[in-house]
């Protein structure tokens, strides 16, 4: 009778990221038996958790400074012209919005990639450039948006409603172009499987922040108060 | 569950090199004394500048020696023109409320002591820390720029109203390119905020160590957290309100300059803009910021006072409370510094309210150190007697404050020294009393060696009586009709006052002089210092724990783990009256006696 031999079992390494980047170790605030302690918290979450929402606490601080000044500079002047919003923007809200769904996609990837085994390829940063590249066309259409207000003649200091057009597109554009910063680090982490969790989902944060302050201030340039 | 290890590893090790270690580093704890350093320059040439203006006012037509260095238009044989006199007030306020008032207690002491209070090893972005002090370093720079650039710094004042403030050289000398240095100082000064909040927030509640619960945090770390809450959403509001400035100067915006407005003669190319745009936009930031000059010296001083009367304060929790009600007092009460702006009457009633409504949580906390303080064997030494100097500071200045909140007796005062001399005790004096006491009381732990306390005590002793001889005397100005701004007095009435100018610039040159002792006394006591001990005052929290000064990752590799409250006084224990934060020891405390 032939000996069958059973080759063991190969245990696939988990691409859970190294000990050393998996948070911040908050186990060191579990509660000690001896001591008549009062802490209730079993771990603390990573400090990114806490950091995101000072971030956006600041943002919508300063948009709502800006909110404030518009209000107040409609309301009373006379000089103020309601412009025509260019078409493009609707398009790009469409695209900033799908980029948002993207990320979400590769965020469920991303958290079946790092509790899988490795021999699942998911290719889990494939929706995360998908993220990027919208990104990169809503800049773009915003750049386009511009153009085609200044082909009307209608630049910075025309009238105050362009005035605030710029300010507020050109910021939220820059906090835009400092997501797709952010989202390059995220990618590069995660191609060297190294990323936290916490992080992906603080930048996720941001990024779904960045589609809603747009459609907040979309409406905001659109309507007449 | 995340892995023991994971805390260390993920941070940073001890540099090496000297550029990472003392330039670029990453340790909050040197990040703390760059802040600090920052702040003691600023304050010397705040200081000066205040010197400079305050001879002005004394004597209007003396030549001041060298002056005309500082500009070239500014002082023709060295005497002080009226625009010059206003550049200067500027610079000195500006520097003093950013770059000292907001720098010294909150970023510098907080950098330092907040991670240790928390039983961290280190801030939990320690890339944004060292960007938050350099990001400020450049906001400095920039505003020194404005010296040399143009015709000179801004004269608006740091209040920077418009329309003036945005008009452009029209307005005066400094109003073209200086109020834009100004502002993109500022707005800079801002991000650099922005990121020390991001770091001291997530600090106190992510990075607790074990057992070390909200309520054991020391009151300074309270007073920081809540300070930086303020931070937070104050100066994302100032930072808009500095680009709009900018555009309306660079840009050709009208946001803040109104239609057919006629200065110097030439019609202004804007139209249809608010003036009184840029003043809520300011002064949403501008109370606030009072709060975050002086709420972390109310941590600090009890902290101090805790420590030398041997046992805690009545109640730490109201303590707390009270400062936190300051905090979200602070935004609501703003309009009282436009009760003469054209504001709706009734919005000042609204105004008003608050304004008289955050005197409660303000006395309630003085009621706490008193009534703490009574029957207290308290240390006398420099740390507890400028704590004892801030509360003088913080009644003085907060009794002038039931006046102006009032709009009928406030139009009257309003923009009159009587202002001057309320803001100097509140916000200014009083915060600069925290500073000292904060100093004298940490500069063991921060720099390993102690002070030189008989020099301490004189220091105190002479600015305690110079501050009052300088800015009580300024309520009698304001009763009297002094306003405030003006560089001579030429008016009838006011001839009188002139001999109260003239006490007031000897008192300030005296008082002035007075802060090289402690100059002296930190230079020395830093290189010639007896080394300090661990625990030299005999202290109960975790910054009292470790080695002076403390190593590169705080607790030396230890998990610390907090049993008590963190301030444990008036106990027998092994160590004494006191209980430390990490001892496991258990003692019987006053409260749980039958």
């Amino acid at each position: 009778m032939a000996t069958t031999v059973h080759e063991p079992p190969k245990v696939e390494p988990r691409r859970s990221p190294q000990p050393g980047h998996s948070g911040n170790g908050g186990v060191r605030n579990l509660v000690p038996n001896d001591g008549n302690l009062r802490a209730v918290r079993d771990y603390s979450p990573p400090p990114s958790k806490a950091g995101i929402w000072v971030i956006l606490a600041a943002i919508t601080m300063s948009f709502a400074a800006f909110t404030s000044a518009l209000v107040v500079r409609q309301g009373g002047s006379s000089d103020w012209h309601h412009l025509t919003l260019p078409s493009v923007l609707y398009w790009n809200t469409l695209v900033l919005l799908a980029s948002s769904v993207s990320l979400e996609l590769s965020r469920r990837r991303v958290a079946v990639f790092m509790s899988g085994p490795r021999t699942v390829d998911l290719s889990p940063a494939r929706w995360l450039y998908v993220t990027a590249l919208l990104g990169a066309v809503f800049v773009a259409g915003q750049y386009v948006a511009w153009l085609q207000l200044r082909s009307q003649g209608l630049y910075l200091a025309t009238n105050p409603n362009s005035s605030f057009f710029y300010v507020l597109t050109a910021l939220h554009g820059l906090h835009v172009l400092g997501g797709l910063v952010g989202l390059t680090y995220v990618i590069r982490k995660l191609n060297r499987v190294v990323l936290r969790r916490s992080t992906l989902d603080s930048f996720s944060y941001y990024w779904h922040f960045m589609s809603i302050l747009w459609v907040y201030l979309l409406l905001l340039l659109w309507m007449k108060l | 569950m995340h892995d023991m290890s994971a805390h260390a590893a993920a941070h940073h090790g001890p540099p090496t090199s000297f550029i990472r270690k003392h330039v670029f580093s990453l340790d909050h704890k040197v990040i703390g004394k760059q802040y600090y350093g920052l702040g003691l320059a600023a304050v010397i040439i705040g200081m000066v500048l205040s010197w400079l203006i305050r001879i002005h006012l004394g004597w209007t037509n003396a030549a001041i020696p060298g002056l005309h260095l500082l500009s070239k238009n500014g002082a023709p044989g060295d005497v002080m023109t009226p625009e010059f006199y206003l550049q200067l007030m500027t610079m000195h306020a500006t520097f003093m409320v950013f770059f000292v008032l907001t720098v010294v207690p909150f970023a510098a002491f907080g950098n330092f002591f907040l991670p240790i209070h928390t039983g961290a090893e280190d801030m939990p972005f320690p890339h944004f820390n060292m960007m938050s002090f350099w990001t400020t370093f450049v906001a400095f720079c920039v505003m020194l720029l404005s010296f040399f650039v143009g015709d000179g710094p801004t004269l608006g004042g740091w209040t920077q109203y418009a329309p003036l403030s945005a008009l452009g050289s029209v307005a005066g000398p400094g109003e073209g390119a200086g109020v834009v240095i100004w502002a993109t100082s500022i707005a800079i000064f801002c991000v650099g905020q922005l990121f020390g909040a991001l770091n001291f927030i997530p600090n106190v509640l992510d990075l607790r160590c074990k057992g070390m619960s909200l309520w054991r945090l020391p009151l300074p770390t309270w007073a920081w957290f809540i300070t930086s809450c303020m931070g937070l959403t104050s100066f994302s509001v100032l930072m808009p309100a500095c680009i709009l400035l900018i555009l309306d100067h660079v840009a050709g915006t009208s946001f803040f300059v109104a239609s057919n407005l006629v200065i110097n003669d030439q019609m202004q190319p804007h139209s249809g803009g608010s003036t009184l745009l840029w003043q809520h936009l300011f002064w949403f930031f501008g109370h606030p910021e009072v709060y975050i000059a002086i709420v972390p010296g109310m941590g600090i001083v009890s902290h101090v006072l805790i420590t030398n009367m041997r046992k805690p304060m009545l109640s730490h929790r109201v303590l707390v409370y009270s400062m936190g009600a300051l905090a979200v007092l602070s935004y609501m009460v703003y309009g009282h510094h436009m009760f003469v702006s054209g504001m709706n009457p009734f919005s000042s009633l609204l105004f008003s309210f608050p304004t008289l409504m955050i005197t409660i949580p303000s006395t309630i906390i003085v009621l706490i150190w008193l009534g703490s303080l009574y029957g207290a064997k308290i240390r006398i030494n420099a740390a507890s007697l400028f704590a004892l100097g801030f509360i003088s500071m913080f009644i003085t200045g907060g009794v002038s404050g039931f006046f102006l909140a009032q709009p009928s007796i406030q139009i009257l005062l309003h923009a009159t020294y009587f202002v001057v001399a309320h803001f100097h005790f509140t916000m200014a004096i009083a915060a600069l009393f925290g500073i000292f006491s904060g100093t004298y009381f940490w500069f063991p732990k921060m720099w390993g060696r102690m002070m030189n306390e008989t020099l301490g005590k004189v220091h105190f002793w002479l600015t305690f009586v110079g501050v009052y001889a300088v800015f009580m005397p300024m309520h009698y100005l304001g009763l009297a009709g002094g306003v405030r701004r003006y560089q001579a007095y030429v008016v009838d009435y006011m001839q009188p006052l002139i001999g109260v100018h003239q006490f007031i610039t000897i008192a300030a040159l005296f008082t002035g002089a007075a802060q090289l002792i402690f100059i002296y006394n930190l230079i020395h006591s830093r290189f010639r210092g007896e080394p300090a001990p661990d625990n030299p005052w005999q202290g109960t929290s975790l910054e009292w724990s470790i080695p002076s000064p403390p190593p590169h990752d705080n607790f030396g590799g230890k998990h610390v783990v907090v049993y008590h409250d963190p301030y444990q006084y008036g106990v027998q224990s092994s160590t004494g009256d006191y209980l430390m934060q990490d001892s496991p020891e258990q003692v019987k405390t006053e409260s749980e006696e039958p």
